[in-house]
């Protein structure tokens, strides 16, 4: 399936895609109505400094550890293998943010479910944000063959 | 001192109800002009550090800064301009030689935007480019005298070493050292994808780049960095810097905090000492002397690359262009005044040396009087902007064109002209590696393939207006043009009539 | 009526194993069976139904509707599994019937642990919570006015309070062990969940248990007496291992499997709480009765069962729990170096031991702990990855070059 992946030797530490994957989640169409005055919240999180930096999202590992150990089924893999979240079903036990390997699954806002990256195929922008809005070209959306 | 204030040419403005806090201008600036005030938990700008690169205006997310000009001034004096004023001032305070970089920015005549493309209506027809081939390939060198044959009658292949292009457009000359691993990485890229060449510019060539060697020109300078047998023969041809339209008459230096790694191995001189290249090449003091340079390269190179002599566009350049004719160049490369550096003395830059359109009608003229206009190309660079520059130079006679402003325009640079300062916010004029970071080659290699592949459907499409279906007949074609708001002396030298006529 | 698979139990451990067969076969017959009337749901979801952070018909989403029917499995609900026959491979059924297998899977779960107290039976308003239907009758017999004593200070229990406080805050837990969640946390842990569970109403009688019970009256050890109107019994779980044992099968505390989910009987599998797993992080093998462990391990008996080879090696004690909103996570084991830091609500340990991480406590700041989890997971030597980095927070950086650019970079190791 397609991914996005982080090149860290092109990655600048811009933090950029935090900003447009909390936009591009928000629901809002305009992007200062979105963030003005917010901490954001983003699924996608920019490691490290100016110097060596790397943003982590969801994998989604062909073996989710997170799925498998979600104690609602609001964990599941989709028919195109993008792990996705029922926020409905999520009662915020956190047990996927125990199992991740990569952290890349947070508590959302209102800390009553978990809100993870779903490539942006449940918003309105179809296709990853923080893709599209880097800088320099450190995220891709591409597939990988085996 | 206090006294020395000058007041920011630019300033930055923030749109405050745009602005969302992010911090990637801040993150971005190299030259500190962002900083986030936690006490006030807002954005502050300090505009007297910022260069007017626009990195932060490019990528802040809702759009909510831009750079003005200040609209401080001293007393409004058409002699006394505020730059005038400023120079004097920092000197004043600095006792110091003015540096500058890329082209000279002053307000002399654009020659190319006085003159005019011809086109076909009625008599002959206009040819469409997207239905009819149109030939942009160009080759380079020396032209034999006269066809030869065996005593079978089959032609003797008797043509001299020479470069094949796709289209008329070569990067020119920009040294590793003065622009980064990242921009030549692209320009390589995209020189070997569009079919063209690039050119090391005087540091020497990193080993990553052999691979690219056929579509590279490697570059002698009065330094001679980085030469040796392997680099003369890993290019598609042989470059000898005489001189640069920036900086005509004057070497160059590369200062010892800067040759370190891969610059100083590339380079072939010890880390941290400065990299000086002379004003002239200490062996040539003639044109014999260049023609025993041109031969030592050739003979190094088996004769198997043609050999560019680049000299900037000066008073007397249709006769200096004659005699680089005459030492067994292959082709002559041009740069006018308005041509890029990575530093020069401002004062250098911005009055000496000649427009490149009146150099190259006048060597063209020239050596076409001589009889010897067929045992050279010529290459014209120093600000070849658009496609139709390039359709206005081929007109006045120039095979090919050398870009290296517009290139790097299209790698992201917004022409600050502060890469003196190596701390290029675009990855570009700056060795830091956070900021050689910012220039991925993909993206570089693919918009210079863009630009080029942009302006040669432009050049075909002109062509094409034109009823030419290839660059050869376009080539010294000056009746395809016509000058505008020209004065007879101007006309003359050109070899264009005025439009009207 | 005979099965390729067999599966007692109805639970986390049974989906697992119907998702690790599916994944090798998608042919063979599958039948589950389970004394309990309901499709499969999430059994820790039970005190967030009391507590209204989802409902039953949720919970029964744990698996979409159609899951049985797509994966093509029989289930029969309401029936218990009596007696294994693991040579003729028959399984006894309480309604009387008999099926067979080739392959079978004991997914039994456990049941509470009731000790003996005295006067136990004269409680009218007594319950147990493991199940929906324990939920349920709780749900029922708790009313605004209702004073409840949870008798245990564990998971359970404290899960158990939690769903509750909707209702009334009138709640109080008699405990023998000294502190609160011994088995999860360390002794600055408890204390530092009591307290927050305190400030919400609860109140703890610790190092003290009910010595005498009557009908809405407790007294303690101590001599306290407590008034209550509903009882509930947490003290802790036995796994449900008979089958098994009575077959013949090798049992311990739970029932004895391999690497591969076999037990001692050939083609009989265990998982989930009935069952022992090897756990990695103190080298010996026991019941770890978590429902990511009970998913992988019933995963893993599935594909090996289904002719594929699947160990399960990687199991570990591992626990995320929140009560009124403090949020714990925990795993590992606690025996070793420790490097403690936090303050306040806020608490990390992290436990290392033979350059490596074997455990780690997080109260109050979770984010990201699945990089701790993975560095004991994957027994990661703390001399390859960002040691200080480590300290400070779970970041994906702490890994060398290379394993990031495997990680999320596309390259590959």
């Amino acid at each position: 399936m397609k991914r996005v992946y982080a090149k860290e030797e092109w990655c600048l530490g811009c933090h950029l895609c935090e900003y447009q994957c909390a936009f591009a989640n928000s629901g809002l169409k305009n992007m200062v109505y979105a963030l003005k005055g917010k901490k954001i919240n983003p699924r996608i999180q920019v490691e490290g400094d100016n110097k060596i930096s790397l943003a982590v999202q969801c994998r989604h590992c062909d073996e989710p550890l997170c799925v498998y150990g979600c104690i609602s089924g609001a964990l599941s893999k989709d028919e195109n293998g993008t792990v996705v979240i029922d926020t409905e079903k999520c009662v915020g036990c956190f047990t996927c943010i125990l199992s991740c390997p990569y952290g890349a699954i947070m508590p959302s806002d209102d800390h009553k479910a978990v809100q993870k990256c779903q490539l942006c195929l449940n918003n309105s922008v179809g296709e990853p944000a923080c893709v599209k809005g880097c800088p320099n070209r450190a995220l891709v959306y591409e597939e990988i063959p085996d | 001192m206090v006294r020395d204030y000058l007041y920011p040419e630019y300033e930055v403005v923030r749109d405050r109800d745009k602005c969302i806090a992010c911090r990637v201008c801040e993150r971005q600036c190299a030259n500190e002009v962002h900083r986030y005030d936690e006490e006030l938990e807002k954005m502050t700008a300090d505009s007297s550090k910022c260069v007017n690169c626009h990195r932060c205006v490019c990528l802040c997310p809702t759009h909510a800064l831009k750079i003005v000009k200040s609209d401080h001034t001293f007393k409004v004096n058409a002699n006394w301009t505020n730059e005038a004023i400023s120079d004097v001032i920092r000197q004043a305070g600095t006792g110091a030689t003015l540096l500058a970089s890329m082209g000279n920015p002053q307000e002399y005549p654009v020659y190319w935007d006085k003159m005019l493309i011809n086109a076909s209506q009625v008599t002959n027809p206009s040819i469409d480019p997207l239905r009819e081939p149109m030939e942009t390939r160009t080759y380079l060198g020396k032209k034999p005298h006269k066809i030869e044959r065996d005593k079978k009658g089959d032609i003797v292949p008797n043509t001299p070493p020479r470069i094949e292009l796709s289209t008329p457009i070569m990067f020119s000359a920009m040294s590793y050292g003065s622009i980064s691993y990242n921009a030549h990485a692209s320009l390589a890229r995209a020189a070997q994808e569009l079919g063209i060449l690039y050119n090391t510019g005087e540091g020497g060539l990193h080993k990553d780049f052999y691979k690219y060697g056929p579509n590279t020109i490697v570059q002698v300078a009065s330094g001679r960095f980085g030469v040796y047998e392997d680099y003369l023969n890993a290019g598609a041809a042989i470059e000898i810097k005489m001189g640069q339209g920036a900086k005509p008459g004057i070497g160059g230096h590369l200062p010892g905090a800067k040759i370190v790694g891969d610059i100083s191995r590339t380079r072939m001189i010890p880390e941290g000492t400065d990299a000086i290249s002379p004003a002239p090449h200490h062996d040539i003091y003639s044109i014999e002397d260049l023609r025993q340079l041109v031969f030592s390269l050739k003979e190094a190179c088996d004769y198997k690359k043609p050999v560019i002599v680049k000299i900037a566009a000066v008073h007397n350049v249709a006769a200096i262009a004659s005699g680089i004719a005459r030492s067994g160049a292959d082709i002559i490369a041009i740069d006018g005044y308005r041509g890029g550096t990575g530093a020069a003395p401002k004062r250098i830059r911005d009055n000496v040396g000649i427009p490149i359109e009146l150099a190259l009608a006048s060597v063209d003229q020239r050596l076409r009087d001589e009889g010897i206009r067929g045992d050279v190309s010529v290459v014209v660079g120093g600000s070849i902007r658009n496609s139709a520059d390039i359709v206005k130079a081929i007109a006045l006679g120039a095979d090919a064109v050398y870009i290296a402003t517009s290139a790097l325009l299209a790698l992201g640079c917004h022409l600050c002209r502060s890469c003196q300062a190596g701390k290029c916010n675009w990855g570009i004029a700056t060795q830091v590696p956070e900021l050689v970071r910012r220039l991925n080659p993909d993206d570089g290699a693919e918009r210079l393939v863009n630009l080029v592949n942009a302006w040669t459907h432009e050049i075909k499409e002109m062509m094409g207006g034109m009823g030419i279906n290839s660059i050869e007949a376009l080539r010294g074609n000056r009746l395809m043009l016509r000058g505008i708001g020209l004065n007879e002396k101007e006309l003359e030298i050109l070899g264009i009539k005025h439009a009207g006529e | 009526m005979n099965y390729d698979y067999l599966i007692i139990g109805n639970s986390t451990a049974a989906v697992g194993c119907i998702e690790g067969i599916r994944a090798v076969d998608d042919q063979g017959s599958v039948c589950v069976v389970t004394d309990e009337n309901y499709r499969v749901y999430g059994r820790p979801l039970i005190s967030y139904i009391l507590w209204g952070k989802t409902t039953e018909e949720k919970a029964l989403e744990y698996r979409p509707a159609d899951f049985y029917e797509k994966n093509n499995v029989e289930l029969i609900l309401g029936v218990k599994a009596t007696k294994i026959d693991p040579k003729k491979k028959t399984v006894a059924l309480s309604n009387g019937e008999t099926i067979g297998y080739s392959r079978l899977l004991c997914a039994t779960g456990s049941r509470p642990f009731v000790p003996p107290m005295g006067g136990l039976e004269t409680v009218e308003k007594k319950f147990n919570f493991m199940t929906m239907d324990d939920a349920k009758a709780l749900d029922e017999a708790v009313t605004e006015d209702s004073r409840v004593l949870i008798i245990g200070a564990g998971l359970i229990g404290l899960k158990c309070a939690e769903g509750i406080s909707g209702k009334t805050r009138n709640i109080k837990v008699v405990d023998l062990a000294d502190r609160i969640l011994p088995s999860i946390l360390d002794k600055k842990g408890s204390e530092i969940v009591q307290k927050y569970i305190e400030e919400q109403g609860v109140e703890f009688y610790l190092n003290n248990s009910a010595a005498k019970l009557e009908n809405g009256k407790a007294t303690l050890k101590n001599g306290e007496e407590i008034e209550f109107d509903v009882l509930v019994v947490a003290v802790g779980v036995r796994a449900n291992t008979e089958l098994v044992a009575e077959a013949g099968g090798e049992v311990n505390r739970g029932i004895v499997t391999d690497l591969r989910c076999e037990t001692t009987l050939k083609d009989v599998y265990a998982a989930g709480d009935c069952a022992e797993s090897y756990d990695i992080t103190t080298d010996t093998s026991r019941v770890l009765a978590l429902l990511p462990n009970a998913y992988k391990q019933g995963y893993a008996a599935g594909v090996n069962m289904a002719g594929g080879d699947k160990p399960y090696d990687d199991a570990m004690p591992m626990n995320a729990i929140g009560f009124f909103g403090l949020h714990v996570i925990t795993a590992g084991s606690y025996d070793g170096e420790e490097v403690v830091s936090g303050e306040g609500n806020v608490y990390k340990k992290l436990v290392i031991k033979d350059n490596k991480l074997v455990g780690y406590i997080m109260i109050g700041d979770i984010l990201r702990a699945g990089i701790y989890t993975r560095l004991i997971r994957e027994q990661i030597p703390l001399d390859e990855v960002d040691y200080e980095l480590m300290l400070s927070r779970p970041a994906e950086m702490i890994f060398p070059k290379a394993v990031r650019a495997n990680d999320v970079g596309g390259a590959k190791l």
